[in-house]
């Protein structure tokens, strides 16, 4: 299929081997720069994130806007479906991949998921900073959208449907990130929220504000949703631990109210 | 009842339709008792019967039976095997491995992506036949505007399971259904339009004998979901008997880098 097929072409990495071991590491280059020899002790683990998705770093207000919103995404809390997936995973003794894969598998949709982030920033790229652009975006009937492996598309892509009001975590986040960062569409949209909310008929939602800086960082929506997964799972990880220690018998196990029971059937 | 209202009502209860189980005593199955009704039941019967609600009559399961056969290639070379036998060589465990194999086949080239959009295709393109639009005009509309899924395939574009496919399908009297025939056409069509690397594929086929089945886009789909499942374990088996690390060892060389020359870390660190 390659016509080089045992090669993996990357702009990412580079490594030298030790001279008694091709398999073994010398040096490791990450765009070009000495991973083991120079960065390390030297890098934050924010810019390490950064250049493993391009080769220049951004300014540091920048960096610092993403490292704010690392700290505010690493845990969703455990009303949150990702975590209470990973939580599942914990409290019956599942592996620890499981649940962080049941974190990530949860977390991926297109309701208060990684896959609504990538919705948002299309939507970033499609509506720019325009209200009225906004407003028709989300009315769009997506009925007669090509056939898709997720789910359709439910409601304006970084709003929450269920919510009444712009919650004040997301303000604080929004208004934070616009602070630290000063990019364009954070700014616009701690300026415009009011007003951009009730053309879309929603309030703002974390994923919303992430969508915005993630494309203020010039991530496209394909990075934006990776790095929505990658960071919530911190969370995943400490809660589905936590209730391993708890126990099954202190994690929720819902009464059923089941509404097509044979046992209540007439025969006939 | 919309907004908090809405997620209130629901709150810290389930109620459903599908089924529940009442351990030490019973469970229920889309309406059945699942111990005393569907005990004997074939397990692709139930999972269908799971997906839709509706019973399938013998010749359709074998058929569907058949689907799942028929591509089942344990070849730890193929991305989704290769993960399940990377998670046996990296001593990983075989749920992970092979969920993580499944999970992947859900991809946008082959797998899920392409049987999902083949059969929103051809139930696309009945009802455009059924609105009076001639199926060479539908084709070059669809030709215009996105990649027809259900034909051409990467590697080669003859499809060795096709054959096999059509037989089992004339075998069980299923192959004279609208979408299975319309499939045929709808290949002679792109030939003629001179389209020769498009010719049906697996998904193709597999779509169109399961839109004669009355499966939606979203059945199908999860129809689907375990198709490649049998060519895995054997992958993860084989790899996890070998010494660990010995799938597919790539030595540094065989890294191709095309970046950014070395340069030095200007440390920012505060």
């Amino acid at each position: 299929m390659s016509n080089n097929p045992d090669t993996i072409h990357t702009r990412i990495w580079r490594e030298e081997a030790e001279p008694d071991n091709p398999f073994a590491t010398r040096t490791a280059y990450c765009r070009g720069y000495d991973v083991f020899g120079q960065m390390l002790g030297n890098t934050r683990w924010i810019e390490m994130l950064v250049l493993l998705f391009r080769d220049e770093l951004p300014d540091a207000a920048q960096l610092d806007m993403l490292e704010a919103l690392a700290v505010a995404l690493a845990n969703p809390g455990p009303r949150d479906p990702s975590i209470h997936a990973a939580m599942c995973g914990g409290v019956g003794g599942s592996s620890a991949a499981a649940a962080l894969i049941a974190a990530l598998s949860v977390g991926a949709g297109r309701y208060r998921g990684a896959r609504d982030v990538f919705d948002a920033m299309s939507a970033w790229q499609a509506c720019g900073t325009d209200v009225e652009i906004w407003r028709a975006y989300s009315l769009r009937d997506t009925q007669d959208d090509i056939a898709d492996t997720w789910p359709r598309r439910e409601h304006a892509p970084g709003f929450d449907p269920h919510g009444v009001s712009t919650a004040a975590s997301v303000r604080q986040l929004l208004e934070t990130l616009a602070r630290i960062g000063a990019t364009p569409r954070l700014c616009w949209l701690a300026a415009q929220r009011l007003e951009l909310e009730k053309a879309v008929g929603l309030p703002l939602d974390i994923g919303g504000v992430a969508a915005a800086a993630f494309a203020d960082l010039c991530f496209q929506p394909n990075e934006g949703e990776m790095l929505y997964l990658l960071l919530r799972l911190p969370g995943a990880a400490a809660h589905a631990l936590e209730q391993e220690r708890y126990g099954y018998k202190q994690f929720p196990f819902y009464p059923v109210e089941l509404r097509d029971d044979p046992a209540t059937k007439e025969t006939p | 009842m919309i907004g908090p209202e809405l997620l209130a009502a629901h709150a810290g209860i389930l109620r459903t339709q599908v089924g529940a189980c009442w351990p030490g005593t019973r469970a229920v199955f889309r309406g059945h008792d699942l111990h005393k009704d569907l005990h004997a039941a074939d397990w692709l019967e139930l999972y269908l019967f799971g997906i839709t609600g509706r019973r399938f009559t013998p010749q359709q399961v074998k058929l569907l039976h058949g689907l799942w056969v028929l591509t089942s290639y344990p070849d730890a070379r193929i991305w989704n095997n290769r993960v399940a036998a990377l998670a046996g060589s990296s001593r990983s465990s075989p749920v992970l491995g092979l969920s993580a194999a499944l999970a992947v086949s859900e991809a946008r080239i082959y797998g899920g992506g392409p049987g999902l959009r083949a059969i929103d295709f051809f139930q696309r393109a009945a009802k455009a036949a059924a609105c009076g639009q001639a199926l060479r005009d539908f084709i070059a509309e669809e030709l215009k505007s996105r990649h027809i899924y259900g034909y051409g395939r990467p590697i080669d574009s003859c499809d060795e399971r096709l054959p096999w496919l059509a037989g089992l399908a004339k075998e069980q009297g299923l192959d004279q259904g609208p979408h299975f025939k319309m499939a045929h056409e709808v290949e002679t069509i792109l030939l003629e339009m001179g389209k020769t690397n498009l010719r049906m594929n697996y998904a193709g086929m597999t779509a169109a004998l399961g839109a004669d089945l009355g499966l939606t886009p979203r059945e199908f789909h999860l129809f689907r979901v375990p198709m490649f499942l049998a060519g895995m374990p054997p992958c993860w088996m084989e790899a996890a008997e070998k010494p660990a690390g010995t799938l597919f060892p790539i030595p540094c060389e065989k890294i191709a880098y095309e970046g950014v020359p070395i340069r030095p870390w200007q440390g920012r660190i505060a």
